[in-house]
């Protein structure tokens, strides 16, 4: 998978928790709660939905490792791309 | 035959708009089928039919809106006769109130229809009780559509022109700001609240999460909040006068352990529907409820009896929030739980100073059903089950 389709895929998943929040307009590089203001219950559905759309396992304990959007494109392209 | 009536769906709640007949006309419907999807100010709710029979027609067309009380369709139980055969006419159902036309003329200022004044068998609606007030305030409300039992009488037990005046002088909010400044200015005008704060040890908690979560796959994971409820279902086994609701100058004890949870919902407000049964549950079914209930809460989605039946409500601020909050109570409830966001904290224990994560535990109570004494026990007895996770 590229890259750009898993952005897609994640794209999807947040438009789908947070449908209010333009993610044109958050910073990448910000936390990513901060930014889609989503709790640690959103935060387990976004897990959930991905790990199944993408075929990856994402433990908890990797949870420091996707805490801006774009630590979480990063996260994701290394374990599904 | 009996009515199937618009619900009130929580103390906040005047009218709704039917926007989905979910059974035909002669269909069959059995209790606990939701027949009906009705818009209020907290989004669409589904509503069930508490009897097994046919419904005979829907009294009020799809877009309506009619207040709290108001018949939306006939439903003949199971085992009545028949309806009337076309030879022997039936009587005309009430026609359903439909707004007048819009017509160039003066705007109109009729009031709304009164709720009729029929006796529900499925369950009170308190909020069809009419206050007392001058036929002057009384018009102004109905012009204004200011409920009048919304306002707090004056001593003699009235509520006059000024009364109304006062309330009407407001900007109008938008809905769901409305709904919640309507049930939380009743609940500060009418429960005599009081406060406790407890500093609560999440270590155990935490560490039980973390440690299941880990070799488990997402869905399977759960979050704190889950552990909360059982907590506090477990506590209020001994401590019941903590959930239930107070109606009528009585406060009547809760049928199960129903935790009304908060859910914020961005930018739009805040609603805490019910998740049922706790007491009875599992911790992996109290979490699936969560999950369910967050994510038809994020879509706006709820089913009436998790808006009206919660007995106890719990709020918990997560992992970004501040030390504590001091919640209020959402009427007809009696109690409401509070647990702020865990830090880290030096913490003496056993004559040693150690770093543990604590979170501030608080309840908000109602003092006409209970006292401080039995809230600190109530909230120690959520602590001692916390400190014990692998028990819920």
């Amino acid at each position: 998978m590229t890259r750009d389709q898993i952005e897609q895929i994640l794209r999807a998943e947040l438009n789908r928790i947070a449908p209010d929040i333009a993610i044109d307009r958050i910073d990448p590089a910000a936390p990513l709660r901060e930014e889609f203001d989503i709790d640690s219950i959103d935060v387990l559905t976004l897990v959930t939905a991905l790990s199944k759309a993408l075929k990856i396992d994402i433990p908890e304990a990797d949870y420091p490792q996707m805490e801006s959007y774009a630590d979480l494109l990063d996260y994701l392209a290394a374990r599904a791309g | 035959m009996s009515a199937f009536l618009m619900p009130s769906l929580g103390a906040d709640m005047e009218a709704g708009t039917l926007i989905e007949q979910l059974v035909p006309t002669g269909g069959e419907v059995h209790r606990g089928d939701i027949i009906a999807v009705v818009e209020t100010q907290k989004g669409a709710i589904e509503i069930e039919v508490f009897q097994d029979g046919r419904l005979e027609g829907w009294l009020v067309g799809v877009g309506q809106k009619v207040p709290v009380g108001t018949p939306l369709a006939m439903i003949r139980a199971a085992g009545e006769p028949e309806a009337p055969q076309p030879q022997d006419p039936a009587p005309e159902p009430p026609a359903p109130e439909v707004p007048p036309p819009a017509e160039p003329g003066p705007p109109s200022t009729e009031p709304e229809v009164p709720p009729p004044d029929i006796p529900s068998p499925e369950q009170p609606y308190p909020e069809l009780r009419r206050p007392r007030a001058s036929p002057a305030a009384r018009r102004l409300a109905a012009r204004r559509g200011i409920d009048l039992s919304r306002l707090a009488p004056r001593r003699d037990g009235t509520i006059r022109l000024a009364d109304v005046d006062a309330a009407a002088g407001a900007p109008p909010a938008p809905d769901m700001r409305q709904a919640i400044a309507a049930a939380m200015a009743r609940s500060k005008r009418e429960i005599p609240h009081y406060y406790l704060s407890h500093q609560l040890d999440v270590t155990a908690v935490l560490d039980f999460v973390a440690q299941r979560n880990a070799d488990r796959p997402p869905e399977a994971r759960l979050v704190p909040a889950a552990l909360y409820l059982r907590a506090m279902a477990r506590a209020l086994d001994k401590y019941p006068e903590f959930a239930g609701h107070y109606i009528g100058g009585r406060f009547r004890p809760a049928g199960g352990a129903h935790i009304g949870l908060a859910i914020n919902l961005r930018g739009r407000g805040l609603v805490a529907p019910a998740i049922f049964d706790v007491d009875r549950s599992d911790i992996d079914a109290v979490m699936a409820a969560v999950r369910d209930l967050v994510q038809r809460a994020r879509a706006g989605r709820f089913r009436a009896r998790e808006l009206s039946d919660a007995t106890i409500t719990l709020t918990s601020l997560g992992e970004r929030g501040v030390d504590g909050l001091f919640g209020i109570i959402y009427p007809p409830q009696v109690a409401i739980v509070g647990i702020g966001t865990p830090a880290p904290r030096p913490c003496v224990v056993a004559g040693q100073v150690v770093a543990r994560t604590m979170a501030t535990l608080t309840l908000a109570a109602d003092h006409r059903v209970s006292d401080g004494h039995r809230g600190a026990l109530f909230l120690r007895a959520i602590d001692t089950h916390l400190q014990q996770p692998e028990a819920l």
